[in-house]
């Protein structure tokens, strides 16, 4: 799907600032950025005022709109990384596309630049196909389609909820992954797109990610924050916590989450080493989080993807509450989002 | 336009990987011709032949190659009256192969398919990546972004839990083919001119609970760990159904190796593969499939095997039983193929007493 064939109306392009500087950023971005609208949502904790290039249509927020919106208190939810969480609430259009500030567009093994926006609404427009593998990938692209033995009833697919898409240069690994190949660089460029069964867990990055907003806007849940969460992505894990809800909230309801195209570049921040040095509470965190989502059942009374996130909460707090008061925070922030989302979207 | 590669000039590989631990299982029933082009990379290891047809025709063999052929004649004498359960004038009869394999390792390989390239350009030695596929472990709880993160340059990326990261060992390694895809008649009918060009480079595991369609032109597994489950259904003369013979062996597969915890991974490594078979043809042989598969799909998607059933001979006879009750009722012929499942597990026992339960 090209860049022509997208309604731009319906895509929102997420940013959350956590480098003041988005000059290199932006430009970078701005041959497949053009016509869309931007939301730059500035990391409260962020002090400098943040340096945007001219020639966007972008919509702002920082500290203060934030607290305007959902009070000073519940500010707070949307620290660091999660600031982009905010972006998503206020949002008005079908679909999000959102990128972390440290990566650029990726070139293909032809040499092209990466069109990593329409990537994602093509993936979000299509159907997805958890019910049974397809050996050949994505059967609705170009050149390809649904295998001998794949069940007919099941080529029309289901509604895809978000597409996941990866990153060459340096990968979106753990801290002491990175530490132990500190040269390792992700070279590796996989032509495919593909959609996770239904069932399989998968750790979801915020790095690179779209989804349907109208379909499953409130599973996208600024919740888990490990204990001395920072400002580089080994030292947090909410997108991976996030990631698990979709998904099972997705499977839930019945539609599909996809991986793979489109590339980003993601370029050098932050020390893997450094990193080490800081508990790695994540790694603790993932471990109970395993099976909670794998045996975890939401009632089939959950219908909405309000409902399913509020039950999921509740389930975490029964289950997993006593293990770690992480797990009683991500509840809670949980039930809140919830309320927000609401209250900000009714008026919408 | 994609090609097959040119191997000549490639050097026979003397280190050949698994060289007596692996037979390379090839069903036939014209020629062996295609083996002169995978020389450099197959001539190494041991070949079973199985010889499909007319058992009074020779097949000629290249010069050279290590092999065993085995005839209607041959199956019908070895196997006395259980020869029924191997298909006739089939490729499903290949499965014969897997019984009378000595080896830890079978790659199984159709007389159609060619080397095919890598986007540089380089032959792809389809058997050598297999081999790296079985040798390395699985992935099948929870899904690796990265896809496959034993790969040089791979790895788990964050978020993926550090229990899970020894994997669990590889049963099946199912490769795929550039050229003319693997498609069902009516998409055939549909798209003639369709031919797969995209080489994704990556191998992955397929998680556990999920079914997928397994193609036997290009596969290996290990014989140790999931043999007895590849046995690839009554298809054929006589029989009202073809073209499916693979994909009821890699359900049954796929079930046994969750059940056991074992890997099926997918992926690499391409074939390039030379010839599309008569759509029309093919469509006789799917019909019944292609609406019998609504049914046989929720079948294995809901089979549960038995906390008693430890080996995979106990898991496939217990399957075989649920299909006996289950699938019945749809067509007498899933009755006939599950006392042919009992009669391959009888079969495979008697050739291999060492891997009894």
């Amino acid at each position: 799907m090209s860049s022509s064939e997208i309604n731009k109306n319906e895509v929102d392009i997420v940013i959350g600032a956590l480098n003041a500087d988005l000059t290199q950023f932006l430009n970078s971005w701005r041959p497949f950025f053009t016509g869309f609208h931007l939301i730059i949502v500035k990391d409260p904790e962020l002090k400098e005022d943040l340096n945007i290039p001219e020639g966007f249509d972008v919509d702002i927020y920082s500290k203060p709109d934030m607290e305007k919106v959902v009070g000073a208190s519940n500010a707070t939810m949307f620290s660091g990384y999660s600031c982009r969480y905010f972006g998503y609430l206020v949002s008005k259009k079908k679909y999000i596309v959102s990128i972390d500030d440290d990566c650029v567009p990726a070139k293909d093994p032809k040499g092209l630049l990466v069109d990593a926006v329409s990537q994602h609404v093509s993936n979000l427009e299509n159907p997805a196909t958890p019910l049974f593998f397809n050996t050949l990938y994505d059967p609705y692209c170009e050149g390809a389609d649904f295998v001998r033995g794949y069940p007919f009833s099941l080529r029309s697919g289901v509604p895809c909820a978000a597409s996941c898409g990866l990153w060459l240069n340096l990968a979106d690994l753990d801290a002491p992954t990175q530490a132990l190949k500190t040269e390792q660089r992700n070279t590796s460029y996989v032509d495919a797109v593909m959609t996770v069964p239904l069932k399989a867990m998968l750790p979801v990055s915020g790095i690179n990610i779209a989804f349907n907003r109208e379909l499953v806007g409130p599973a996208l849940v600024p919740a888990l924050r490990i204990a001395g969460e920072g400002k580089v992505r080994w030292e947090t894990l909410e997108d991976v916590w996030c990631g698990m809800c979709l998904k099972h909230i997705s499977d839930h309801l019945g539609y599909g989450v996809k991986t793979g195209l489109p590339y980003v570049w993601r370029n050098e921040r932050g020390d893997a080493v450094e990193s080490l040095r800081k508990k790695w509470e994540g790694m603790k965190l993932m471990e109970k989080s395993v099976p909670f989502f794998d045996s975890l059942k939401l009632p089939e009374s959950a219908r909405t993807v309000e409902d399913c996130v509020v039950e999921l909460a509740k389930a975490v707090k029964e289950q997993l509450g006593s293990d770690d008061p992480a797990f009683t925070q991500a509840a809670d922030a949980m039930v809140k989002w919830v309320q927000l989302w609401k209250s900000v979207n009714s008026s919408g | 336009m994609v090609e097959p590669a040119n191997t000549v000039g490639i050097p026979l590989n003397h280190r050949a990987l698994l060289k007596d631990e692996l037979d390379i299982v090839i069903p036939t029933i014209r020629n062996l011709d295609f083996l002169e082009m995978w020389r450099p990379f197959l001539q190494p290891y041991h070949l079973i032949i199985v010889q499909d047809g007319d058992p009074s025709k020779t097949i000629a063999v290249p010069e050279g190659f290590d092999y065993e052929l085995y005839n209607r004649n041959d199956i019908n004498r070895i196997l006395g009256p259980k020869a029924s359960c191997i298909s006739f004038k089939d490729s499903a009869c290949r499965c014969f192969g897997y019984m009378v394999s000595k080896k830890k390792y079978i790659f199984t390989i159709d007389d159609d398919c060619f080397v095919a390239k890598d986007p540089s350009g380089k032959a792809v030695n389809a058997l050598e990546q297999h081999i790296k596929n079985l040798l390395c472990p699985s992935s099948p709880f929870f899904f690796n972004t990265l896809y496959d993160p034993y790969r040089e340059g791979a790895d788990f990326v964050r978020g993926y839990p550090f229990s899970l990261r020894e994997g669990v060992s590889t049963a099946v390694s199912h490769g795929l083919w550039l050229n003319i895809p693997d498609y069902d008649a009516p998409t055939q009918l549909v798209k003639p001119k369709e031919r797969n060009t995209r080489y994704v480079d990556a191998v992955m595991t397929i998680p556990k609970g999920t079914l997928f369609p397994m193609c036997g032109m290009n596969l290996a597994f290990d014989r140790d760990l999931i043999g007895p489950a590849m046995y690839f259904g009554l298809m054929g003369d006589g029989q009202p159904i073809g073209r499916y013979d693979d994909m009821w062996a890699g359900w049954c597969v796929k079930v046994i190796c969750d059940h056991l915890g074992l890997g099926v991974k997918t992926g690499l490594p391409y074939i390039y593969h030379s010839k599309a078979s008569n759509p029309f043809v093919n469509l006789k042989k799917e019909y019944k499939g292609i609406f019998w598969q609504e049914d046989i799909i929720p079948f294995f998607q809901s089979a549960k095997l038995s906390k008693e059933a430890v080996t995979v001979q106990q898991c496939y006879l217990e399957l075989s039983k649920m299909v006996k009750e289950k699938l019945s009722p749809i067509d007498p012929y899933f009755d006939k193929l599950a006392d042919a499942m009992v009669t391959w597990i009888e079969a495979w026992d008697e050739l291999n007493p060492a891997t009894k339960a």
